[in-house]
């Protein structure tokens, strides 16, 4: 029987002025009855449009119909076939243009909650001791993963299940690249990202922290000296990009990744209990529309600025952050300037912020991303009070790699050349993930880690 | 985790450490650092490397117990253990081609200045090192240094060594001498790699200084290292750590390298009160 109600089943949240002032996770997980709730929303449509939607063909249809049928560690086995990480991906993907976005239901009243359903699932299964002991039969042949955030994850779990003895080098010193120093706790919780990382230690993934590829060793030598047969790329956009506008180098003024890896990394939200300080005063901006800048302004409000702007030359309908991450950043009581772009950043004579000089912005024509180009209104400037900013326009990919890696060929702003399979230009060398597509989401990266994956089976089996 | 094979003290402040760390050992070249995290509360510091043995697989750090780290790592000793050590870092320090080099060192500078003065001289480079302290009592690596140089010229700020003055005035000297300098490599604190930078800009001599400043990861992805060269943003941990002195904006950087002053006062008073370890 298909419940026919036009709205998802709606999950706990936190109150949003009590939530704003700590770091516990926002989102609330639905109860077994919700879920099956949920899951009888489903229409079990033959075409499957949510499962192409999916950049990793998550078969979502089977487990939903599973979760209706009460047998959830039955439903998570399903996801588990193409989704090394879906306590990650139920928390962060962007539902709104995958999965959901393609749901027949969503044409009259909102889509299945395919999300919700797909983290319920997960930390069901994380909660009552799941345990399924893979039988892995081992090859023996050595594979390199560069990077531990979810492209080189999911590009690890896949040759570990298919018996390859895969070593993943991590530059920091905790594992899980964006998942671990970017997102922060409140939207998915650090502990549960060590669960999953745990989860492919089991299958025999080994992790060297500390291992800056291109520094300590070359990918060269990796193949040369330490018998690794192919390698995957996965080094991410780690290289913040900045605006270039006059007081830009004042000393409250931070790149979203350093406020964000003071925080989420360092555990700065603990200081002084930690070593690492971090700074956001009474009143911060955040420039930018994407997911990383709501984290970023949720985050400093949480560390305790009264005033919290989102400052972004568009409007809200063509931020490209998660339509729920907008929503939960207003709720806590963020307020977005919309159609405004920095001009230039003010401060004291010792370095610090005092202001932010604005202009007014209206949209025109629509520009190569087809959206609507932001023009200035002359003589609109004014200034806002604020004593930090934290700058989220992007990130370019991570240098290190590639400088140190003869005939890999590489575009011009930095990314890596890969074919639809993550062949690179140098034999037995792959890529995958932001360092190829440049900053793009988790759910991207992961199903880049699996078809590179699929690949370098491919290669290697081949001979 | 590291092990530290040998500590010792410099002087009443500055404390040398030798640590196990085998594929750095491998690679580290003059110029580059490491970043260390002493346990799961520590900041991630960097440090330039002091020495290396790639047969012993040990590293050489020198540091200055300044900060909360700096002063928590001091309270480990031999056969303790450093949770993460990360490097070598940065670029290597570049000097193809040069005769004759002022190797310039302030305080816990000459400790970082001492591998390029090593590597120079074994390349059969004329090499003078210029070093200067506070005091005698802050003297260090002076018979470390003497061995790599053909002149070493140490100064205090009081002259309790008998030669007082600052590093510029000895370097300036020199100059005047005749000495044909083709570089000079200053690393110390940012105001002396300042005025060495313009003394040198004077004569036209290029020079290359080290730059310390505030770092989280080391791989240009937070970029709390910028500072402007030549007019363009550069991130000291990939770009650097080296730089030619006379196109950094130093004023900028000793600005932005106070950013946190008033937090590390705070968890100076914080060690030096009851619990560190807890």
């Amino acid at each position: 029987m298909i419940n026919k109600r036009e709205t998802k089943v709606q999950n706990k949240e936190l109150d949003p002025n009590i939530r704003n002032s700590n770091f516990e996770e926002v989102a609330g997980v639905y109860t077994p009855e919700q879920a099956i709730e949920e899951a009888t929303r489903c229409l079990n449509c033959k075409h499957k449009p949510c499962v192409g939607a999916c950049p990793v063909n998550v078969r979502i249809p089977e487990f939903i119909e599973l979760v209706a049928q009460g047998k959830f560690t039955e439903a998570y086995d399903v996801i588990k076939t193409t989704n090394a990480l879906p306590a990650i991906c139920g928390r962060v993907c962007p539902q709104e243009t995958q999965c959901e976005g393609q749901c027949v239901r969503g044409r009259k009243g909102e889509p299945v909650a395919i999300g919700r359903l797909e983290r319920f699932c997960a930390d069901y299964a994380m909660a009552n001791g799941y345990k399924k002991e893979d039988k892995i039969e081992k090859n023996g042949i050595k594979v390199a993963v560069i990077g531990s955030g979810p492209a080189g994850l999911s590009c690890a779990g896949d040759l570990a299940k298919l018996g390859y003895d895969v070593t993943v080098f991590e530059s920091l010193h905790t594992p899980g690249g964006v998942l671990t120093y970017g997102i922060p706790e409140f939207r998915l919780p650090k502990s549960l990202v060590s669960k999953e990382i745990a989860a492919l230690e089991k299958l025999g993934v080994k992790i060297e922290v500390n291992s800056v590829i291109g520094r300590l060793l070359t990918i060269d030598e990796l193949k040369d000296e330490y018998g690794f047969k192919a390698v995957f790329i996965a080094t991410g956009a780690g290289l913040p990009s900045f605006m270039g506008i006059p007081g830009e180098n004042l000393n409250t003024v931070f790149s979203a990744n350093e406020f964000l890896t003071r925080v989420n990394l360092m555990k700065a939200y603990e200081y002084p209990k930690v070593d690492t300080p971090y700074y956001v005063g009474n009143a911060c901006a955040i420039i930018g529309g994407g997911n990383v800048a709501m984290d970023a302004a949720r985050t400093a409000k949480r560390l305790g600025a009264k005033k919290v702007y989102i400052v972004y030359r568009r409007t809200r309908a063509e931020m490209p952050a998660r339509a729920e991450e907008i929503h939960h950043a207003i709720e806590e009581g963020i307020e977005l300037i919309e159609l405004t772009s920095p001009i230039q950043i003010l401060g004291d004579e010792k370095g610090n912020v005092t202001g932010m000089e604005c202009i007014r912005m209206e949209l025109g024509e629509p520009d190569a991303s087809g959206r609507r180009r932001p023009v200035k209104i002359d003589g609109s400037n004014y200034t806002i009070n604020v004593n930090s900013v934290i700058i989220a326009i992007g990130q370019t990919p991570n240098p290190l790699v590639r400088e140190s890696l003869d005939g890999l060929k590489t575009q011009s702003w930095g990314g890596i050349i890969a074919d639809e399979n993550g062949k690179t230009s140098v034999e037995g060398v792959y890529a995958g993930g932001d360092a190829v597509s440049g900053a793009a989401t988790v759910i991207l990266a992961m199903g880049a880690g699996k078809t590179a994956a699929k690949a370098i089976d491919e290669y290697l089996t081949r001979g | 985790m590291y092990e530290i094979i040998e500590k010792r003290d410099l002087c009443e402040n500055i404390v040398l450490m030798k640590i196990k760390a085998p594929l750095i050992a491998k690679k580290a070249q003059p110029g580059q650092f490491i970043i260390f995290r002493i346990d799961d509360k520590g900041e991630r510091v960097p440090l330039t490397i002091n020495d290396y043995d790639e047969d012993g697989g040990t590293i050489t750090i020198v540091f200055q117990k300044i900060g909360v780290s700096t002063k928590r790592l001091d309270m480990l000793n031999t056969g303790d253990s450093i949770m993460d050590v990360t490097g070598p870092l940065g670029k290597p320090s570049e000097f193809e081609g040069c005769k004759n080099v002022a190797v310039i060192g302030g305080g816990l500078g000459c400790a970082i200045s001492y591998p390029q003065a090593k590597k120079l001289s074994s390349m059969g480079v004329n090499v003078d090192i210029i070093a200067g302290f506070r005091n005698t009592d802050y003297i260090i690596l002076e018979d470390e240094m003497r061995a790599v140089c053909r002149d070493l010229i140490v100064m205090t700020d009081d002259g309790s060594n008998g030669n007082k003055g600052l590093v510029t005035d000895a370097l300036k000297a020199e100059i005047e001498k005749g000495k044909n300098y083709d570089l000079v490599i200053a690393i110390g604190p940012l105001i002396m790699m300042k005025f060495v930078s313009l003394l040198t800009k004077e004569y036209g001599i290029k020079t290359i200084v080290s730059m310390n400043t505030i770092m989280i990861d080391g791989t240009g992805m937070c970029g709390c290292c910028r500072l402007t060269y030549d007019g363009k943003v550069k991130f000291a941990c990939v770009d650097g750590p080296d730089f030619d002195g006379h196109k950094v904006d130093f004023d900028e950087a000793m600005r932005r390298n106070s950013v946190f002053k008033s937090q590390e006062r705070e968890q100076d008073c914080k060690l030096m009160g009851v619990k560190v370890n807890d």
